[in-house]
């Protein structure tokens, strides 16, 4: 599979990180280098075998259902680049 | 008593417990050797203070006759541990300014043990890299140099702080975190132990994720001995990670018996790679025949599938960070760009992203979302997920067949020249994993023990994979290997 | 068991302009357990609170926080299952919905796309008229609610809180068996009704505790019958989904208008999109809302920091063992235990707090008198002070105290009207009320004769005219039962008269 200018763009849109124009084709490239390699896992058979769930299967652990936590607004907020009357502040969006 | 800082782990804390040094004693010469090596660049965030405050607490705690296992022993923390207070930002500048209101579960612990904190250790970005060249703050360098030459080498990665400030006594050791060979490959390049433990052991909690399912954190040390001894203070069964292991925590340097006797060593056949160096080869020669002479059963194995590994890391580890890293949008802390009029919510995330992240992440994070996008979730996610599976079925198969350990090399080369791989494709850099990303991927227990040097004097290190849980095996054998190797080498003061 | 026996409603039909079109609707519905704690952190899930109070690290999605599942939720999913008569699936899993949105610290959603643990059951609609569809619920799956986004408060700024993020939502999705807007309001009425009675949500669609995507297609008649033969979901046109309802009555407007646009679409020609849109209702219009779905690619797959929830088959019996009756039965047993009817039952049972005082006040009494006097008397009467039941001042002991008065024929019913009034508004044992007030009837027939022997004697004329015309007998009832201030038994009144009358 080969990805060309337009699919890299695709993808880092959708991984929102901005690209510029110029810098597509060595992107396109270098995925191309890296799934070049990953196409290697075609030549296994995998054929019938589960994918692997957890690699250290145990079961999974449960809370109660208690308040332990919260009531931080301080704490929350302290690392906020834009942080308004308790709340975090972000550009308008558009719905 | 002159050059504290040199000292090992288990060396200070008896010299400790003897009266015959003081922890403030320690931190000092370890946070002067400290200042004399920014050099090194292995300490990106000094904390004088807290190490003072909490070496004058140790010393309280030792003469009233009430401490705890690393009580006073001064240690560094990568970057990727959230630190109460102190800046953590996984050598991101995404993260930069971000001081966490929380302590991860494993430096509490370390905490708790009574360990002091000189600061944050280098890495690369995000723990993505094995030269340490991703970090915003600039990498970390080798206090190792080949022969007379003085072109500055690779500590390794991503933990390469960590193992430069261990192997230049910076500090008596250091936390490491290992997602594909990060906490293995740095202490072979740098003459050091590490030691990444089954996934579970230790809890996850308050570190930085990178891959999830891949990734745990492991001391870094000067001897085996130390690695058992950091390693048992931090680990253990954790609440707040539900993938945290609700095991006993063993006594690990009581473990330390040199007593290998009818142990069985699997040697993998498919770890003789094509072209590796003649000098790796040896040493891997001579570590099998250190064990056996020890007293161990040396057997030949295979592990069928050990080629796909490093293709498989590449899909899981990448696609488990594209959704990890998604919470830096400078939102709630961190970087944020400075945005143009009129750009909205989007080009927020977008710029800020961009900036924040550097390269290789910003590679990794497109490649893993790109993996796990529609129509090709099948064929390389869970492709790779079911490789995965094959290749801990092969482990499982040597396992039951009787192997107690296997022997291996820890990297394909020595330490490499910083910019050497620079117009290398990815892919090369990602074959410094080669040996060390399959035990992620099983979830098994690694250590990288140093067993020689190469023609230029470099460390080379050998790695031992041990059945899961059972790390106290595993570093017995580690420390038989580590008396038989005898490597005493260091690394001159030239910084 | 169930023994209700229900017509299949009639299928509503559009009137285009060339045909008459039918609906089809599926839901998914999204239910906030009735827990105090998130789904995966320790804050609490109070409604109402300071902006980003109820956020734990993990909530905002600090570096290296980590999600624990609160059991609780767990429980309660398992419970909804059964009282939907779900099958329970014992092994599930959570898996990462990712999208970029201010309100989603994480960057993406833990829900459980591919393993549900629950999955398919079914829910009987009633519509009132004695008329019900069965609606199949495809599955039921646990996820993390988001945050809010205040879009109001800044010109230039949206303000993000925190405190819903994370909270535990059952996604509800049925298939597209609703068949018109009244049967949508139905359905989720039917959803919540259960849930209320189970304790799993408490259903309140105002706090958005309760909220439904809608996704509405048109078809030809005819069309429908054939996706049913062969769940070929080709024979049905193409669906838009409205998000995030929460109205009953927007709901039903939407679709009506949704189904209404799409009509114009196909008979002028055009083809139904795709898409997800919103319902606006001060325009009474739904629109596009192509900017969220703009390059939508969620890449769902397994959360790695959560290991496969696997329950055992014990735990899940000794749910289903603890289960309440839920509103189908009680219904049904209410029908067949205190001869009510339907509609009475149907009533009785909306809510298990009503249910559970007409039971208390029907128990060892008349049945079908204590659902008159519930639902006629005390209902009315709460329902004009605009209280539920649970605020009722009349309990059922009282109430059932009245009743046994009548019964007994110690008070007539219009007595019993003026004593409910008076237990409503003073309290007090109504036997004593009766006995302290002299409101008791007088059924000794000998003080009855008295007063209608005083009443003939004082009344010849009239008694001559009776005599000729019978009819006239009631006269002399009413005077006796004014004399008696009312308390006679106006039965013996009534023979007493006649025999002295001699008619």
């Amino acid at each position: 599979m080969s990805i060309d200018q337009n699919t890299a763009a695709k993808v880092a849109k959708l991984a929102r990180i901005k690209v510029e124009e110029d810098a597509l084709p060595a992107l396109a490239s270098e995925f191309n280098t890296i799934l070049g390699f990953i196409e290697q896992l075609n030549e296994v058979d995998v054929e019938g075998v589960e994918p692997m769930v957890s690699v250290t299967p145990m079961r999974l652990k449960r809370r109660d259902d208690v308040v332990t936590d919260g009531d931080q607004q301080d704490k929350v907020l302290s690392n906020a680049p834009d942080a308004r009357e308790g709340f975090f502040a972000v550009p308008k969006v558009v719905e | 008593m002159s050059d504290l800082n040199k000292l090992t782990l288990a060396e200070a804390r008896d010299a400790l417990r003897k009266g015959d040094t003081t922890s403030v004693e320690l931190t000092e010469s370890c946070l002067a050797a400290i200042d004399a090596a920014d050099a090194l660049n292995a300490f990106v965030h000094k904390t004088p203070d807290i190490a003072l405050e909490r070496a004058a607490a140790a010393d309280t705690r030792i003469k009233s006759g009430d401490a705890p296992s690393m009580c006073g022993l001064p240690i560094g923390i990568k970057d990727l541990f959230c630190t109460k207070g102190v800046p953590s930002q996984a050598a991101s500048r995404i993260l930069e300014g971000f001081k966490p209101e929380y302590e991860s579960t494993v430096s509490q612990k370390l905490a708790d043990a009574g360990a002091v904190m000189l600061g944050k250790l280098n890495m690369d970005e995000f723990a993505m890299g094995s030269s340490n060249e991703t970090s915003v703050y600039g990498n970390a360098v080798n206090p190792w140099r080949r022969g007379n030459d003085d072109a500055p080498l690779t500590p390794g990665g991503s933990s390469g702080g960590s193992a430069a400030a261990v192997a230049a006594d910076l500090c008596l050791a250091a936390t490491g975190t290992d997602t594909g060979g990060s906490i293995r490959q740095p202490a072979a390049f740098t003459g050091t132990v590490g030691i990444k433990p089954t996934y579970g052991r230790c809890s996850r909690w308050g570190i930085v994720a990178f891959a999830s399912s891949l990734d745990q954190a492991g001391p870094m040390t000067k001897s085996v001995r130390d690695a058992a001894i950091m390693l048992e203070a931090m680990m253990g069964h954790d609440p707040k990670d539900s993938t945290s292991a609700e095991l006993a925590v063993p006594d690990f340097e009581a473990m330390l018996t040199g007593d290998i006797r009818g142990k069985k060593i699997g040697i993998p056949r498919e770890y003789h790679m094509e072209g590796m160096p003649a000098e790796i080869d040896a040493l891997w020669a001579e570590g099998r025949k250190m064990l056996a002479d020890a007293g161990a059963e040396i057997v030949d194995i295979s592990l069928p599938h050990t080629k796909y590994a490093l293709p498989a890391y590449y899909v899981i580890a990448p696609a488990e960070a594209s959704s990890n890293l998604a919470r830096y949008d400078g939102v709630r802390y961190g970087h944020r760009a400075t945005l143009a009029q009129g750009d909205g919510i989007t080009e927020m995330y977008e710029k800020t992203r961009a900036e924040g992240f550097g390269h290789e992440v910003q590679r990794r994070v497109m490649v893993g979302t790109y993996v796990l996008s529609a129509g090709f979730y099948d064929a390389y996610y869970n492709r790779a997920r079911r490789v995965r599976t094959l290749i801990k079925r092969d482990f499982e198969t040597v396992f039951a067949q009787g192997v107690d350990a296997i022997l291996t090399p820890a990297t394909p080369s020595a330490a490499f020249g910083l910019g050497e791989m620079t117009d290398a494709d990815p892919v090369q850099m990602y074959l410094n994993d080669v040996f060390t990303v399959t035990v992620n991927l099983a979830g098994l227990p690694g250590i990288s023990v140093p067993a020689g040097v190469d023609a230029q004097g470099l460390p080379l290190g050998l790695q031992l994979i041990g059945r899961p849980w059972e790390e106290g095996d595993l570093l017995n054998t580690a420390y038989a290997l580590e008396t038989a190797a005898g490597f005493v080498a260091k690394p001159g003061n030239w910084w | 068991m169930l023994d209700l026996t229900y017509e299949t409603p009639k299928i509503k039909t559009i009137a285009g302009a060339k045909h008459d079109w039918e609906l089809v609707i599926g839901m998914e519905v999204h239910a906030q357990v009735s827990s105090n704690a998130k789904l995966f952190s320790g804050a609490s899930t109070r409604f109402g609170a300071e902006p980003n109070s109820n956020v734990a690290f993990v909530d905002a999605a600090m570096p290296g926080m980590l999600p624990v599942i609160n059991e609780y939720c767990v429980e309660q999913a398992v419970r909804t299952g059964l009282g939907l008569k779900a099958e329970i699936n014992l092994v599930s899993a959570f898996d990462r919905k990712n999208y970029f949105y201010p309100d989603l610290p994480q960057g993406y959603q833990i829900s459980q796309l591919y393993h549900p643990i629950v999955g398919e059951g079914e829910v009987l609609v009633e519509l009132g008229d004695g008329t019900a569809r069965k609606v199949r619920i495809e599955r039921i799956h646990m996820e993390q609610d988001a945050g809010k986004s205040i879009h109001d408060m800044d010109p230039n700024m949206s303000f993000v809180d925190l405190n819903r993020t994370g909270v535990c939502l059952m996604e509800i999705v049925s298939r597209p068996d609703i068949r018109g807007p009244e049967e949508a309001a139905a359905y989720i009425a039917k959803l919540r009704q259960i849930m209320r009675y189970l304790g799993t949500c408490d259903g309140n669609m105002q706090n958005g505790n309760l909220r439904a995507d809608v996704n509405v297609s048109i078809c030809l008649p005819g069309a429908y019958e054939k996706y049913m033969e062969t769940q070929d979901f080709s024979h049905l046109g193409t669906r838009c989904e409205i998000k995030n309802m929460n109205s009953m009555r927007f709901i039903q407007q939407a679709i009506e208008v949704e189904a209404r646009r799409q009509i114009a679409i196909v008979e002028g020609g055009g083809e139904v999109e795709q898409e997800t849109r919103l319902y606006d209702p001060d325009k009474g219009e739904t629109r596009s809302m192509r900017s969220k779905e703009e390059a939508h690619d969620y890449r769902y797959f397994p959360d790695p920091d959560l290991m496969p929830l696997e329950i055992e088959q014990a735990w899940v019996d000794d749910i289903a063992k603890a289960l309440p009756e839920l509103p189908d039965e009680k219904k049904a047993r209410f029908i067949s235990d205190f001869g009510l009817s339907d509609y009475d039952a149907s009533v009785l049972t909306a809510d298990v707090e009503s249910a559970g005082y007409f039971e208390a006040v029907a128990e060892g009494r008349d049945g079908k008198l204590a659902a008159n006097w519930v639902i006629n008397e005390l209902f009315g009467r709460l329902k004009k002070e605009d209280h539920d039941i649970t605020e009722s001042p009349v309990s059922p002991a009282q109430l059932g105290g009245i009743i046994e008065l009548i019964t007994k024929g110690d008070i007539s019913g219009k007595i019993a009207k003026d004593l409910f009034e008076i237990v409503y508004t003073e309290g007090g044992e109504p036997s004593e009320i009766v006995e302290k007030r002299g409101m008791k009837q007088v059924t000794d027939t000998g003080a009855i004769e008295t007063a209608v022997d005083e009443v003939i004697a004082a009344n010849p004329a009239q008694v001559e005219k009776a005599k000729a015309n019978p009819k006239l007998a009631g006269w002399f009832v009413g005077q006796v039962m004014k004399a008696t201030g009312g308390k006679a038994n106006p039965k013996a009144v009534n023979q007493i008269v006649a025999a002295k009358l001699g008619l």
